[in-house]
């Protein structure tokens, strides 16, 4: 090894801060902070968990999706998914639950991993191997689960047996030290996929073919492969979603998860993710997710805007965010 | 402003003093700059009527840049223009054409479904009435390419013609109003050699009806025999004029280099002798390559030539599994390769670096250490989870083994110059530690003093018994790297040049020359133009 005369700075130095990387967390608190100038009853303990853990829904999908989208794809069928995985756990639970009594919910569980997990591979394969515009292909499986729940439901819906109501309720009602269980299972999903994508070889080259699936392609990475994989992952964080969200309403119908797709992408794109790929933010992410359902829960405290316009509010969010992309760049 | 272009009748006189003619185009201290990067800088330089003045400077000289900046393509940072003695600032190409000045492009810019009267006058038909006048516009266009001396017929559909009469067309849709000035981007490129001595006797013509013209080549013997001046631009400033008459070629390169051209390229070495390391039998690859076979030793670089478009980069992409591909045999040390993937060929020992090293070699927004790994992942990290203490190492290693120029090492590989992204690209394959590299255009558009240090390094790798194949449209740099040289046309390995028949000339000629192509306009059945040529071909 000769040495140069150039002079180079340590690469232990500190990186220079940036302002887009620190966005997401910035804008939380802003409108966490909004929420504590404008209502009393925001900050309370009760609140607080109330609305950190009705986000966890929306980010567990979210870390999927972000997966699927610094990848260079982008996954529309996850909110009718999410409804399909869920009628099939609840058929799966009630029809196991006779022989296997409360343990018919951890079957049922294993079997809504299994399926969300084959769905997320029909995303990828239709995408991989058929080469189709992940939007034009995962607008197809949209429509397809989401037709198959109705068609489940028979229009109405799927509830849970009577029987499992009260074993599975702790899954969302429960908590662990104070914590409630839906949030851990956040946490857990959250770092298990920072890991996955920062740390793994996978997450590399999983960012490389959406920064640049050509540059991927000529270094031996089988793009086909690790985008299908994300899709993958998707399904599986749909079904960890799903799991939890059975216990709080109990049942299946063919509104579950309408436009929750809108939701996820708007976490993930308000987090700092690029939508067209090779940017990843899991934690922006989920500051994303935290963002949007802070909003929702002060348009529903205060009287001032009409909570029907909460849709509103989100869409001028992901816009504004976009727009700060932009600018602080 | 000075519209209704009236031709200047100034005789054809070579450079004529300055100081009596008025100049029909001048860049008074020009430059452009994008952002903090300076392209070009303070270039001052005349073109009178009349006169060719050929502009000549290696890969990012500046020279496409001047040529956007003279013809309204591209607005100008500093410095004037002046039209026939009149300060002018285009508002664009169209306001350029308007006043009397035009590019052709390098590119051919045509609607291949159109004839070529109705190309020639896209956008300004002529009318009679409502209705477009066919008549006027084909008389015109057979007048105009007779005057140029194109074969084709104005009724012709453009996209059925061959690449030479492409050309000539565009030409013609560019002369097809007087011009005062006309300035030609490389035109030669895509054309052989008798097509190339019609071209030149085209621009002859105009610069005796007085038209002032810029001309822009890479080939020093068209400029040699066509020029009446000489503008060199090195690193985007103008390092002279001169009067062609006491130019040679070699004087040319060295003032484009700006270095003495023998100190550029390491010395030979002897010839290889060993069984060969990749051995490739009748590789087809589609749209691209047809029955190639070569073979390449340790010790040895193994040139590959050729005119763009000749199938060199599609052959060995298809090599590499990255286009759709068959081959008879390919053997690497002697086994039989079967997995013809970027990542089998990597296990077996081969690498290719890409000519497009911002499209395909490197993600420009991501990190120098995300890209030197990213294809030598598997070997870096046994286990799933990344080591990145390892891939600092990595990175601090190879940042001083090939001396890549680096402010920090938290940069991403955009923010580095294109000589040094070429380093880390070269860096990144070579941490997979091959014993065979493909390199295509390795030093396209970066500096002198990185391309020396390459080509120092493509020597210590053949001294250590790599064998390495250079595909290269830089003919100097072909014939001066070197051992041996096979020369592409048509998809097909037409030449195979060893020792003293290395040269630019007998590459080029081998490149461009032959029955196969000729200036004639396409005749029924003239499909394939190589049917017949595979006999030149002497396997190696």
């Amino acid at each position: 090894m000769t040495s140069t005369t150039t002079n180079i700075a340590r690469a232990e130095a500190p990186r220079r801060f940036r302002w887009a990387d620190a966005g997401p967390f910035l804008a939380l608190a802003l409108v966490v902070l909004i929420g504590v100038v404008m209502n009393s009853s925001f900050m309370t303990g009760t609140n607080i968990a109330n609305v950190v853990t009705r986000s966890a829904f929306i980010a567990i999908i979210a870390v999927g999706a972000t997966f699927v989208i610094s990848s260079g794809c982008l996954d529309l069928s996850v909110g009718s998914m999410m409804a399909f995985v869920t009628g099939i756990m609840i058929l799966t639970m009630n029809r196991l639950e006779p022989s296997l009594g409360a343990n018919a919910i951890f079957a049922g569980a294993l079997v809504g991993l299994v399926v969300g997990a084959l769905c997320g591979l029909a995303n990828g394969l239709i995408v991989t191997l058929g080469k189709i515009e992940p939007f034009i292909a995962t607008l197809g499986t949209m429509g397809i689960f989401r037709a198959l729940i109705t068609w489940m439901s028979d229009g109405g819906s799927i509830p849970i047996d009577r029987a499992l109501r009260d074993p599975y309720r702790p899954v969302y009602f429960g908590n662990v030290l104070g914590v409630p269980l839906p949030v851990v299972i956040t946490l857990i999903v959250v770092l298990a996929g920072a890991f996955l994508l920062y740390r793994t070889k996978y997450g590399r080259r999983c960012m490389a073919a959406g920064s640049n699936s050509e540059v991927a392609r000529f270094s031996g990475v089988s793009v086909a492969r690790v985008r299908t994989l994300a899709f993958v992952i998707q399904g599986l964080c749909v079904a960890i979603a799903a799991i939890c969200y059975i216990p709080r309403l109990g049942a299946a119908t063919p509104t579950t998860g309408q436009l929750w797709e809108l939701q996820v992408i708007t976490a993930v794109v308000i987090g700092g993710t690029l939508l067209r790929g090779g940017k990843a933010r899991i934690w922006g992410t989920v500051a994303g997710a935290l963002i949007l359902e802070v909003i929702a829960n002060l348009m529903v405290l205060s009287n001032m805007v009409s909570e029907y316009l909460v849709a509103a509010v989100q869409g001028v969010i992901i816009i504004l965010a976009m727009l700060a992309h932009r600018f602080i760049r | 402003m000075t519209m209704a272009a009236i031709l200047p009748s100034a005789p054809a006189q070579p450079a004529a003093p300055a100081a009596l003619v008025v100049p029909a185009l001048q860049a008074e201290a020009l430059g452009k700059t994008y952002g903090a990067i300076t392209v070009l800088s303070d270039v001052t330089l005349d073109i009178l009527p009349g006169e060719v003045h050929a502009i000549i400077g290696e890969n990012g000289a500046g020279k496409s840049t001047l040529m956007k900046l003279l013809s309204g393509y591209v607005a100008p940072t500093e410095g004037q223009i002046a039209l026939a003695g009149q300060q002018v600032a285009f508002a664009d190409a169209v306001a350029a054409e308007a006043a009397g000045v035009v590019l052709v492009h390098q590119e051919i810019l045509l609607a291949p479904d159109l004839t070529v009267a109705e190309n020639l006058f896209l956008g300004r038909e002529l009318t009679r009435g409502p209705m477009v006048d066919d008549r006027a516009m084909n008389r015109r266009t057979a007048e105009v390419l007779a005057s140029i001396g194109a074969h084709c017929h104005p009724r012709d559909r453009v996209g059925g013609l061959p690449l030479a009469q492409r050309q000539l067309v565009q030409i013609a849709r560019a002369l097809l109003e007087p011009r005062r000035v006309v300035i030609f981007d490389e035109p030669t490129a895509v054309l052989a050699n008798d097509e190339v001595a019609a071209l030149l006797n085209v621009v002859r013509g105009l610069r005796s009806q007085g038209v002032a013209v810029l001309y822009i080549s890479h080939r020093l013997d068209e400029v040699e025999a066509l020029a009446d001046r000489i503008t060199v631009l090195r690193d985007g400033r103008k390092i002279g004029t001169w009067p062609a008459a006491g130019l040679s070629q070699r004087r040319m390169a060295e003032l484009m280099v700006g270095r003495e051209l023998d100190m550029l390229y390491p010395h030979k070495r002897p010839p290889a002798t060993a069984e060969p390391l990749l051995q490739i039998e009748g590789l087809s690859v589609d749209h691209g390559a047809v029955e190639a076979s070569l073979s390449v030793r340790p010790g040895e670089v193994l040139g590959i030539g050729g005119m763009i478009g000749s199938g060199r980069t599609e052959l060995f992409e298809g090599l590499m599994g990255l286009r759709p591909s068959h081959a008879a045999r390919i053997a690497l040390a002697g086994k039989p390769v079967s997995d013809r993937t970027v990542r089998g060929w990597q296990a077996a020992g081969l690498v290719y670096l890409t000519e497009d090293r911002k499209g395909k070699g490197l993600l420009l927004d991501e990190s120098l250490a995300t890209n030197l790994t990213l294809q030598a992942l598997d070997s870096l990290h046994p286990g799933p989870a990344l080591d990145r203490r390892g891939e600092l190492r990595a990175l601090e290693q190879a940042v001083a083994e090939y001396d890549i120029r680096v402010r920090a090492l938290d940069l991403n590989a955009g923010q580095l110059s294109g000589g040094n992204q070429q380093k880390l690209l070269l860096a990144k394959v070579m941490l997979t530690d091959p014993s065979v590299v493909i390199i295509d255009e390795p030093t396209r558009g970066i500096d002198i003093g990185n391309k020396s240090q390459i080509y120092d390094f493509i020597d210590r790798l053949v001294r250590a018994g790599k064998a390495v194949i250079v595909i290269s449209s830089e003919l100097p740099e072909l014939v001066g790297l070197s051992d041996r040289v096979l020369v592409m046309r048509g998809g097909r390995i037409t030449a195979e040049l060893t020792g003293d028949e290395i040269s630019e000339h007998s590459v080029v000629y081998a490149a461009t020359s032959g029955e196969g192509q000729s200036a004639a306009p396409a005749e029924e059945g003239g499909g394939d133009p190589d049917d017949k040529h595979h006999h030149q071909h002497r396997p190696g």
